[in-house]
């Protein structure tokens, strides 16, 4: 059998990807390929799971039965997400505790968005207009990804997301077709949760350091600047059609490129979030620490009664 | 990695009568009853199935990547095995 050297192994390797040839789990990769999918991927499963605080903070308080049922679904879906991409994750040859090690020592991070408080019911319509809206844009261009285990994850996950947005935006609305009070507490959640929302992309291409390979690995399809882009573009009329005013002086439709032109956005403000000095990045980080703590003899439990029972049948 | 952790189990889905289990995706839980009931949880949210297995990974035997040239090339010459190889007189119907 032909011995392949590594430059031939990363040669075919490349060949597979321009191909648009999967690659699966047991498929030689570069180090680099399988450590950026690990970071990108448990990253991902970090951000469904810590996503999952803000959202609960309200389920004991959703004004009618219905919007209680609904806030239920979607954070019960989102921690089905999570398991998805722990899964895919542990496919890479990282177990799930290192994983969750990783997040809570604060060597892997999480989405930004979600150090924000939610302070207000309109948050929830904030939250699922523009944070699962955001999210899909992102994850529907990830169905292509070239890892087959993430891949098939996105496409589950994205057909399940759908409702998410839809309920965040029947939320605003109501809001909207409401009371003048209630009017002004839809736009003050629109008013903080846009700039954040369109941080969630990530820094802008030129100061990317991970999109160039990434780009070429097929690990992602598109920029951070162009799916911002395309969700800025799609909510634009949403927000209008419902009489929503964006925060941002400088948003303007441009004919000549087609698209929607739009502020500066702080990135003093994000890289801040992403150091850790966000308004709950502490407040979240504790909340898993102790769901994992506090969690753990029941998993010792359910693992000992697994073991006398095995032992009882095998006597 | 504490010894405590519970094995991954593989989960395969019915979606109707008629048709074969698929593999969706995978989970950790301590026992097989177990395995099912978050199998249900996770994996039938949306009336994705009537119909679970599942199998603890670690059972599962695979083929090789890096052998799939020679287990599977040999299917690929024998291209007589496929009725488009054979060369039938025009009007032949129904074969």
């Amino acid at each position: 059998m032909e011995i392949l050297t590594p430059e031939k192994l990363a040669e075919h390797f490349q060949a597979k990807i321009d191909a648009d040839i999967k690659i699966e789990p047991n498929d030689w990769m570069p180090d680099n390929y399988r450590k950026t999918l690990i970071r990108q991927i448990s990253q991902h499963a970090h951000s469904e799971i810590v996503g999952m605080l803000p959202e609960g903070n309200w389920i004991t308080r959703a004004p009618s039965l219905r919007r209680k049922a609904v806030l239920l679904a979607k954070v019960q879906d989102e921690a089905g997400h999570g398991l998805y991409l722990y899964s895919a994750t542990e496919t890479l040859g990282i177990s799930r505790e290192e994983t969750i090690d990783d997040l809570h020592e604060g060597r892997v991070k999480y989405s930004s968005i979600f150090n924000y408080p939610t302070l207000t019911w309109a948050d929830m319509g904030a939250v699922g207009w523009l944070v699962d809206g955001a999210a899909i844009m992102n994850q529907v261009a990830l169905c292509r990804t070239s890892y087959g285990p993430y891949a098939r994850a996105m496409v589950k996950i994205c057909k399940e997301e759908s409702f998410h947005q839809r309920q965040g935006y029947e939320i605003m609305t109501i809001l909207m077709n409401g009371t003048e009070l209630q009017k002004a507490m839809a736009q003050d959640a629109l008013n903080r949760f846009w700039w954040p929302a369109l941080m969630m992309f990530g820094p802008s291409d030129a100061e990317s350091k991970h999109t160039e390979q990434s780009m070429r690995w097929r690990i992602k399809r598109y920029t951070n600047d162009e799916l911002r882009q395309s969700f800025v573009d799609a909510t634009v009329p949403q927000a209008e059609l419902i009489g929503l005013s964006i925060p941002d002086p400088k948003l303007k439709w441009n004919e000549e490129r087609g698209h929607y032109d739009f502020g500066d956005i702080d990135w003093d403000e994000f890289w801040q979030v992403v150091g850790g000095n966000g308004p709950c990045n502490k407040e979240r980080i504790e909340a898993r620490v102790k769901a994992k703590e506090e969690g753990a003899w029941v998993r010792d439990a359910a693992m000992a009664f697994a073991e006398k029972r095995k032992l009882r049948q095998n006597q | 990695m504490s010894a405590n952790e519970w094995p991954l189990w593989e989960v395969f889905i019915r979606s109707k009568q008629g048709l074969n289990h698929k593999h969706v995706g995978s989970l950790r839980a301590p026992d097989a009853e177990m395995a099912l009931q978050n199998a249900r949880d996770v994996y039938t949210r949306r009336s994705e199935g009537i119909s679970i297995w599942v199998v603890q990974s670690s059972l599962i035997s695979a083929s090789d990547p890096t052998e799939a040239d020679a287990l599977f090339e040999p299917a690929d010459t024998k291209i007589y095995r496929h009725p488009t190889f054979y060369d039938l007189p025009d009007g032949i119907e129904h074969m």
